[in-house]
């Protein structure tokens, strides 16, 4: 077998991680994974600033700091996961899509659920009276 | 392309799912997204992208600890919270190792891409290294906790923090090992194909361990810490 991938059948499609690029073209691939590390730092930064200062309305810290955290996802799977739009990608943006929706579900069903159940609980002294 | 198409006579099939690379026309000249004729796609692409569905799976198992954390955040039992308990410089040191080495896996990327052993080598070294830094600053973290009396059977809500946290450090932990396997792989074996896909799948899974960890330093340590 050829030691050199890419070879022309992997071209038509692209694993994840894979770029499209050539073997020759070392510069713009440095260059991808230098611009996702400066735009990922970055936002780590912005996300330890806000956290601790009062740059922001204190009750909208947390939906501050998970905008930042998915922001920053996004950079990793772009820049350095190489999952973007190109046609060649599809299967790996859909298999992550069904992924994304699976997590929303679990997460945001289980936060949704626990907190009516919370919600609808007798209050804890009570509870305590009736067992006793 | 146009060209493509004219020689091949097949204007009605403008999005040419019944031609590929294989079929009728020049190589590279056509633009095929489908495989009508271009047979199954090269173990390289099946293997990453197997590994990729794993890898989903993978986050959507930690999804699960991740909700469970946050339905149990508040249940503390009136043990320590997190904003007693969290050390965000160290977390922001852990943060920026977890990130750094990310960044000289994807150099080591680019190193075999370019079948250079020297480099491909010392990027996953670094990788490698910084990884170790992360895990010491993680079990520093733990044994100080656990001697505070802060363990996992203090509160529902440490339960739940060992749990992910700890399961996001497996996940590192397995990651060092395999690392140090490739490494050994490579110098031994070189850039043969299974050792390349090896390495692709590799480097996914270090990637991968890092969105979870944007994810646990926002949500546990910086949320945790400030509300």
């Amino acid at each position: 077998m050829n030691p050199s991938s890419n070879t022309r059948d992997d071209q038509r499609d692209l694993a994840p991680g894979d770029e499209l690029i050539t073997d020759g073209d070392v510069a713009s691939g440095l260059l991808g994974y230098v611009i996702g590390f400066v735009l990922a730092l970055g936002l780590t930064a912005c996300s330890f600033y806000v956290a601790g200062s009062d740059l922001i309305w204190k009750p909208g810290i947390p939906t501050g700091l998970i905008v930042l955290a998915v922001a920053q996802m996004g950079v990793h799977l772009v820049f350095f996961l190489h999952i973007t739009t190109s046609p060649d990608s599809t299967n790996n943006v859909l298999a992550l899509a069904f992924g994304v929706l699976i997590v929303v579900l679990v997460i945001g069903g289980s936060l949704w659920i626990m907190a009516h159940l919370d919600h609808n609980m007798m209050p804890m002294d009570k509870l305590m009276e009736i067992q006793r | 392309m146009s060209v493509g198409a004219t020689a091949s006579g097949m204007s009605g099939d403008p999005y040419k799912l019944g031609y590929s690379h294989h079929g009728h026309l020049e190589p590279g000249t056509d633009e095929a997204t489908g495989h009508g004729e271009g047979g199954p796609a090269s173990k390289r692409i099946v293997v990453a992208y197997g590994f990729w569905i794993f890898l989903l799976s993978d986050i959507i198992m930690f999804s699960a600890f991740f909700a469970s954390y946050a339905v149990l955040s508040g249940a503390t039992a009136g043990g320590p919270t997190g904003r007693e308990l969290f050390d965000l410089p160290r977390v922001a040191i852990q943060t920026l190792c977890l990130l750094t080495s990310s960044f000289a896996c994807g150099l080591a990327a680019i190193a075999t891409r370019l079948r250079n052993h020297l480099w491909t080598q010392i990027g996953l070294l670094v990788t490698g290294l910084l990884g170790v830094v992360f895990l010491a600053l993680e079990f520093q973290e733990f044994t100080t906790m656990i001697a505070q009396g802060a363990g996992p059977s203090r509160s529902a809500f440490l339960s739940s923090f060992f749990a992910l946290v700890g399961c996001h450090g497996l996940h590192v932990t397995a990651g060092l090992l395999w690392l140090g396997t490739m490494m050994a792989q490579v110098f031994v074996k070189g850039f043969q194909p299974p050792i390349l896909r090896r390495l692709m799948c590799f480097s996914l899974f270090w990637h991968a361990l890092d969105i979870i960890w944007v994810a646990l330093f926002s949500v546990v340590y910086l949320i945790g810490a400030y509300s």
